[in-house]
């Protein structure tokens, strides 16, 4: 007796769940069949089955801009391998210290470290542009990477620090009884072992670089050197609502490595946001 | 005793010196550094060709006559007042409808995470701009109803709900938080509640919004710090002006066209000093409501 309305409860959860599913993600799904649709069609077909089938979109999206879009995807491509290499190197060695070194002033650093979790990039960037122009660095990838080289993700020092809490200390005294130092025990017994906590940190890096367009737009200002979003940005502002459709192509092509970064690390995704709660 | 013991901090010290040199690097010349640097330049009129001018406090006397501050300000305040609450409600109830051996819960979890990784892309304000456009998707779809839609990113009055759409439709990362800390909530308290009469309602008001009242305060902490911070949507939106008629000039894209396009560097550095006061305030006033109603279990 009780079965039956139970079966059909959940049958009707289901359902209102797939139905929110569909509403949540129905944009980006008529973005990607619009982005294969001839420009007029665009704006009459609020439906998913295209009349006809046309890869031209995006032909015409990765040539109207100064350089193919491919450049700018290289571009993306190298500052997010910078950043990725800098937040790695940079945030396990800060996080060993906090987490296994015993050093005067060690509370005092670490609640700052915690505390520049929360700065706003907003507040620190006229400075920082200051800096980096003094330096001559406007219009390269250095003001975007060497930060990530400096640990300044505190996110991810956080993240590694609460990994290596979690594991055993007999493992660095052994490596300490047979000799080993400081360098080779964070390379040789931690760093090994912190892999997941490496692949959250990696997997993040990627996608928040990959979409971060407010410094982007601040130090890359030379048509050459712009990133996908700033050129996505850049071709918003030069087309003036004629091609959408190629706009839509290359909106798509720029949302496909983190689709790709999230089909994959999904698993780390989840457990990174659910243990630190970051976004 | 004594001895050995001192001497093996004298030799962390130098190790833990040359494991954080990136990082001291990084708190002096990127983070923490600039922080003070920005509180001297807030008083100062600089424009980065002439050296940095003291004035005094010429730059608050600028803010407080500055009608296009008070608009920034308005407009954030109502984004985050109204989008948090919404984007977190969103959240929670999902999580709660996801729960426990429901079937497909892994692809569930994941359909309504993605909008959060995509959420702060140019590519979807991109799309944002043409669904909320005058012959946008949201129109076609209403026009199939008969209803009769407008500009809504045109119109100075639903502008700046588009962007709080657009917020709470990045629930999926509140959401994988709570549905993490509803598991921490042991069933058997559910079923005790069940065997003496308790409704779902009483179930929810007594057992889980006590229990998880630590994850829903460190939600709405994280959530408001970020939405404070949003840029991208309102700019791309927008295209950099904040129009229509400032509607979605939100404070962070203000500080950006007074600090580069105007190159008015010093009156930025106040605008980011008030930014910092008014987000440190919130978080201030949040952890003082929270001993109210946080309770912590232990």
């Amino acid at each position: 007796m009780t079965d039956l309305p139970r079966a059909s409860r959940s049958a009707a959860k289901h359902t209102g769940l797939i139905l929110l599913g569909l509403v949540m993600l129905y944009p980006v799904i008529w973005m990607v069949v619009s982005s294969l649709r001839p420009n007029n069609e665009i704006f009459r077909s609020p439906g998913l089955v295209p009349d006809s089938v046309q890869l031209s979109n995006y032909g015409d999206g990765w040539t109207a801009l100064a350089s193919p879009f491919g450049h700018y995807l290289v571009n993306s491509a190298i500052v997010v391998l910078g950043c990725v290499i800098g937040n790695l190197v940079s945030c396990s060695m800060a996080a060993y210290a906090f987490a296994r070194l015993d050093f005067t002033g060690r509370k005092l650093f670490f609640a700052t470290m915690l505390g520049t979790i929360m700065l706003p990039i907003h507040v620190i960037i006229v400075p920082q542009y200051i800096l980096f122009s003094e330096l001559d660095w406007i219009n390269t990838f250095l003001p975007l990477i060497v930060p990530k080289l400096l640990a300044t993700d505190a996110f991810f020092v956080f993240l590694m620090v609460q990994f290596i809490r979690g594991l055993p200390r007999e493992l660095d005294e052994a490596a300490r009884i047979d000799g080993a130092g400081h360098p080779r025990i964070f390379l040789r017994v931690i760093l090994p072992l912190m892999v997941p906590a490496l692949a959250t940190t990696t997997i993040f890096t990627f996608i928040w670089t990959w979409n971060d367009f407010f410094s982007q737009l601040i130090y890359l200002t030379d048509p050459e050197m712009y990133t996908v979003p700033v050129a996505l940005r850049s071709f918003v502002d030069s087309t003036v609502a004629t091609s959408w459709g190629a706009m839509f192509a290359m909106s798509v092509v720029s949302l496909l490595p983190i689709f790709l970064a999230f089909l994959v690390g999904q698993r780390y995704l989840v457990k990174g946001i659910a243990t630190t709660g970051i976004k | 005793m004594n001895a050995p013991a001192q001497l093996r901090r004298k030799r962390d010290n130098k190790a833990a010196f040359l494991f954080l040199l990136p990082w001291f690097a990084g708190l002096t010349l990127v983070t923490a550094g600039p922080v003070v640097a920005s509180l001297v330049l807030g008083f100062t009129d600089y424009n980065l060709i002439q050296a940095p001018e003291f004035n005094g406090l010429e730059n608050v006397r600028r803010m407080l006559s500055d009608e296009r501050l008070h608009q920034a300000l308005r407009v954030t305040f109502s984004y985050v007042c109204v989008s948090v609450p919404l984007q977190l409600a969103a959240a929670l109830g999902l999580a709660m409808l996801l729960d426990r051996g429901l079937r497909g819960l892994a692809f569930y979890r994941s359909a309504f995470y993605l909008p959060s990784l995509l959420g702060s892309s140019v590519a979807i304000a991109v799309l944002w701009r043409q669904v909320f456009g005058a012959e946008g998707l949201l129109n076609q779809v209403l026009g199939l109803f008969g209803v009769e839609g407008r500009g809504w990113i045109s119109d100075p009055r639903t502008a700046l709900s588009t962007l709080i759409v657009l917020n709470v439709w990045t629930f999926g990362a509140p959401m994988v938080i709570f549905l993490a800390g509803l598991r921490q909530i042991p069933v058997m308290y559910y079923e005790a509640a069940a065997v003496d009469g308790a409704s779902r309602w009483t179930q929810f008001r007594r057992i889980t919004v006590p229990l998880l009242s630590p994850i829903i305060f460190f939600n709405l902490v994280l959530q408001i710090i970020h939405a404070f911070q949003a840029f991208t949507q309102a700019f791309v939106v927008s295209g950099g002006t904040g129009g229509p008629s400032d509607s979605t000039l939100f404070y962070t894209l203000y500080l950006y066209q007074r600090g580069f396009n105007n190159f008015d560097m010093g009156y930025a550095s106040a605008l980011a000093w008030l930014l910092l006061l008014i987000i440190a305030a919130f978080t201030a006033l949040n952890f003082w409501v929270a001993k109210r109603w946080v309770f912590y279990d232990d």
